[in-house]
């Protein structure tokens, strides 16, 4: 098992390198640099001499080759430079913007699980009934509305009906638990409503194969109550392959947050992305891209173990 | 049977419906006493399982509806219990075991837990109690290594392994009946033997009435003490096993049972069949429902026969039984077969086999050595113009790896195959092109081999389109009809779909694709395993008819023993990969040389119970070893009854031991 763990973190090396050789090469192509976007956006005067100096200063003026073995040196010592536009540490303007988001996710997921199985698992039970019709018209309003949308209406309801808005700034856990989650609440529920959907309606159609499977009819003839069979021996097998979507799902959403960011300003990754594309932050945007991808593949990883722990049929080696 | 026993089980009048319009189940009534075997015969579609099913009450209640009847178990009527009643009942009293082991076992719960759960859930016993139990019980059912294989899961076990942990599953509360049903369908021959063979002993040791449900005549000779037949959703004859199998009372019975080919006899005549198909139970006819199919219905038959007593003691739903019982009306005699193209003694080989290997890799995962699956190894064989080489083996035994070589949809690993002195293996495309007109296929499963999508004329007419055999829609339409009428089919089908046909239908349909290309050499990989009895006796004719009117080889490859025997005129066993035995139908089956074919004949029960009271069956022991690491030596040697020291080192090669007869067995002395 260890061994397995440490050959799949091994060939993470090849997908990220890839990753990294995209990332780079194609934001070379975009016309501009973070340069011309700082000192010539508001349309004023800049000499030449002093753009040419800017680029020299942020290595830009450098042959492309060179500037990717800098970035690429780096990174093996886990230095992913500064960004171009505010010149900090790239590491340090992720690392403070990651919990909001990464806690917006895993609110979301867990939401959406909570709601996903239970009403997967009713409309399952009882296919074709008026409860099944309610269940599969809350999942396609989850799948058809956009989020931002939704995001929208909740802050409109809270707002309007509440006299009251989440803070703008982030409130951290740690001090003041409350406050934390009453802001962190509404972007969750709207992300997890979507999500959900999408769990809720795998569950269903998952349910209704494995409980059409011979072992459960063989579970009914050993005389195992109505109730133990569905939830001991449907539901477990049912559940396997929300594993991977509840995974990989939620690593989308580390990177994915982007609109429902800008609608409860929360000032996470997803906005921190969108500004960096804007200001042509070349060595921000790889950064980031990189995180999302070390996020993507750890979390396939770590669905792959889960599966492995529940499905004794999949051992590694 | 000794002293009368006391009645465990009375159905009477059951009927069942779905979505209340069909009726699968109509009318079923029988008894059974403690400790007795009663099986259920009959063909797909006969509501044998339903009727399984329903005394359990396991049928979706959403669908299925008890429309009449009483089940009587133990002085309860199972019909009027309530679900949690019913539940109590389930496991502790009666038992079910079902046809397909591989998916019987929930796949993530260990076996130990599975074993265990109907003994804390009905007996209330604790988890040190219960598990001691569970290892008894694996014993029982001959598992061996018990108290470390209760924390496996099913997949670490092989069929049959699982099929004796069903078995433990059903024994676990000492249950006063189980129901099997087809419990042995999905195995092997071989494993087949053992599991009926288990069942029958436990059944007699713990005086447990056993209902076997089965579409398998020989497994009701061997095994049962009465039978019942059903045919479209009702019993037309029961009684015991000695009066159905000897004195039919019934036409289905009697037609049933000569259309079965049989392991014991020579083949003189073509096989008898039952014409036609059987009735759509959403309108079956109003008398009796064998009527439309029966050689001997008079005006009488428009009104439904009632079961009624006979002279055998069996009842017989026939208005004529007592003409059937006096003899006054016979069965047709059954055609002479039809001539053979060749003459015994030497027909022109047209297809030769040198030293053909296929070896599959399997990728164990990254950075690890791939395995290997040795599917076909070394074998060498030869087949002559217009004889059928019937290739038999259990599951895995590398024979229809075999056709796809021969068909060249795989490429060998080594060896050549050679048709009509052309090895194909080394041949350019274009001949490869010419080759595979020449060489054509019958599959299994009539149900997925044909595209869904295309009717049954564009299915038959493609090939002559690809191959330009003719030239023109009104010509291909033309032949169509022909090649539809040669295959029995009428021209009208063509407009049809695959999902509008019966299963023999369909068949027919993928015969007359394969002439459409005016073949020499036909592999007919088990051609008819997938149909019922009847329509396989009609098919198996069909293919005999068309190897006579257009002189053609047949490979079939098939693991039904009996079939073989009807329809070949020398035979192969094949195992593991390698062939054991060649020899002419009659000279394998009457003195067989292998001990593997030895074997694989005993396992196979014949359908009569005369015949099989007399029989001693050698059952074999053990698992077909893995494919992947097949024995060394001979690969029989660790099931072999007569195995040695030497056959684990040397590797036999086939000795022709009497004219015309190889074995692979260095214990099989020369004969003369």
């Amino acid at each position: 098992m260890t061994s397995y763990i440490a050959r799949r973190l091994l060939m993470m090396i090849p997908t990220l390198l890839g990753v990294a050789i995209l990332t780079f090469f194609m934001l070379r192509v975009v016309p501009g640099d973070v340069v011309q976007v700082k000192l010539m956006a508001d349309g004023g005067m800049v000499s030449p001499a002093a753009i040419e100096a800017e680029r020299v200063r942020l290595g830009l003026d450098q042959s492309l080759t060179v500037q990717f073995l800098d970035w690429m040196r780096g990174i093996f010592t886990l230095d992913f430079g500064n960004s171009m536009w505010t010149g900090r540490p790239v590491a340090a303007e992720i690392a403070s913007r990651f919990l909001v988001t990464f806690q917006a996710a895993l609110m979301a997921t867990i939401i959406a699980v909570f709601i996903a199985v239970p009403l997967g698992t009713v409309s399952a039970l009882y296919r074709g009934s008026a409860l099944d019709y309610i269940v599969r018209v809350i999942t396609i309003g989850g799948l058809a509305l956009p989020s931002f949308w939704i995001g929208m209406l909740v802050l409109l309801c809270l707002l309007r009906y509440a006299h009251w808005l989440p803070p703008i700034s982030y409130v951290s856990p740690t001090e003041d638990p409350w406050g934390n989650f009453t802001q962190m609440i509404w972007p969750s529920l709207v992300v997890g409503y979507r999500f959900s959907a999408v769990l809720a309606r795998l569950i269903r159609s998952s349910l209704l194969d494995v409980l059409n499977e011979d072992y459960i009819r063989t579970a009914r003839a050993k005389g195992v109550p109505a109730r133990t069979v569905i939830w001991l021996h449907a539901l477990k097998n049912a559940l396997l392959p929300a594993v991977t979507v509840v995974g990989l799902e939620f690593a989308f959403l580390i990177g994915g947050l982007v609109v429902t960011e800008q609608v409860f300003n929360l000032n996470g990754v997803g906005k921190l992305f969108i500004q960096a594309v804007e200001h042509h932050d070349f060595t921000m945007i790889q950064g980031l891209v990189m995180m999302f991808a070390v996020i993507y593949v750890l979390a396939n990883l770590i669905v792959d173990l889960i599966y492995a722990a529940i499905d004794p049929r999949i051992r590694y080696r | 049977m000794n002293g009368p026993a006391p009645e465990l089980l009375r159905v009477e009048d059951l009927s069942v419906e779905f979505g209340g319009r069909l009726r699968a189940v109509d009318g079923v009534g029988f008894t059974l006493k403690a400790g007795e075997t009663l099986a259920v015969v009959g063909e797909s579609g006969s509501g044998k399982s339903v009727t399984a099913l329903s005394l359990m009450r396991l049928l979706p209640e959403r669908i299925a509806r008890y429309a009449s009847g009483r089940v009587a178990f133990d002085g309860k009527d199972l019909l009027d219990l309530s679900p949690a009643e019913m539940e109590k009942l389930r496991g502790q009293d009666i038992a079910m075991i079902f046809q397909e082991p591989m998916t019987s076992l929930n796949p993530i719960l260990t076996i130990g837990f599975q074993i265990m759960e109907p003994l804390r859930i009905h007996l209330g016993l604790s988890g040190a109690q219960a598990r001691a139990r569970a290892v008894e019980l694996l014993e029982l059912v001959g598992i061996s290594d018990a108290e470390r294989r209760l924390d496996q899961y099913p997949h670490q076990f092989s069929g049959g392994m699982r099929q004796r942990v069903m078995i433990a599953i059903g024994l676990a509360c000492d249950p006063k009946l189980i129901i099997a049903d087809e419990p042995t369908t999905a195995l092997d021959v071989t494993i087949q033997a053992q599991i009926l063979e288990l069942m029958k002993d436990l059944s007699r040791r713990l005086d447990i009435a056993l209902i076997l449900i089965t579409h398998n005549l020989g497994i009701v000779a061997r095994y049962a003490d009465r039978v019942a037949v059903m045919y479209a959703a009702r019993i037309v004859e029961s009684g015991t096993a000695e009066a159905v199998f000897s004195r039919p009372r019934h036409p289905y019975t009697m037609g049933l049972l000569r259309s079965v080919p049989r392991l014991d006899r020579a083949r003189q005549t073509r096989l008898a069949t039952i014409e036609g198909l059987p009735p759509d139970l959403a309108n079956a006819p109003l008398g009796c429902r064998f009527a439309p199919r029966c050689p001997f219905a008079i005006d009488a038959c428009a009104e439904p026969p009632h079961l009624s007593e006979t002279d055998t003691g069996g009842l017989s739903a026939c208005h004529r039984w007592e003409e059937i019982a006096a003899g006054t009306i016979r069965e047709v005699p059954a055609e002479p077969a039809p001539a053979r193209l060749l003459a015994a003694g030497g027909p022109k080989e047209i297809m030769r086999l040198e030293k053909l290997t296929k070896t599959f890799e399997i990728s164990r995962g990254i950075g690890r050595k791939p395995g290997a699956v040795r599917a076909v190894q070394e074998v060498s064989l030869s087949v002559g113009e217009g004889e059928t080489l019937g290739l038999v083996g259990e599951s895995g035994c590398g024979k229809s790896t075999l056709g796809r070589l021969i068909l060249g949809l795989e490429e060998p690993t080594s060896g050549t195959i050679a048709f009509e002195g052309k090895d194909i293996t080394a041949a350019p495309p274009a001949e490869r092109r010419r080759l595979r007109r020449d060489i054509q296929v019958i599959f299994q499963d009539p149900f997925s081999s044909l595209n869904p999508r295309m009717t049954v004329g564009s299915i038959v007419e493609e090939p002559l389109k690809v191959y330009g055999l003719r030239k023109g829609a009104k010509a291909r339409g033309e032949r169509v009809r022909e090649l539809l009428d040669q295959v029995g089919l009428r021209a009208d089908m063509a407009e049809r779909y695959p999902h509008q046909l019966s299963g023999g239908q369909r068949q027919r349909v993928g015969i007359a694709r394969a002439l459409a290309m005016e073949p020499r050499f036909i592999v007919c990989d088990e051609a008819v395993s997938a149909l019922d009895v009847s329509i396989q006796g009609q098919i198996i004719n069909l293919l005999e008819r068309l190897q006579a009117e257009l002189g053609l080889t047949f490979l079939f490859i098939a693991h039904d023993l009996a079939v073989v025997r009807h329809i070949s005129t020398r035979v192969a066993v094949m195992y593991l990969g390698r062939v054991m035995e060649i020899a002419d139908r009659d000279a394998i089956y009457a003195e067989p040389l292998h001990p593997y074919t030895k074997v694989l004949l005993d396992a196979a029960p014949v359908p009569d119970p005369e015949v099989e009271k007399m029989r001693a069956p050698r059952i074999v022991n053990g698992d077909l070893p893995s494919p992947l690491s097949p024995p060394s030596g001979c690969v029989f040697h660790t099931r072999c009854p007569i195995a040695t020291e030497e056959c684990r080192q040397t590797i036999p090669e086939p000795r022709e031991i009497r004219p015309g007869h190889f074995a692979a067995c260095i214990k099989v002395e020369a004969q003369p």
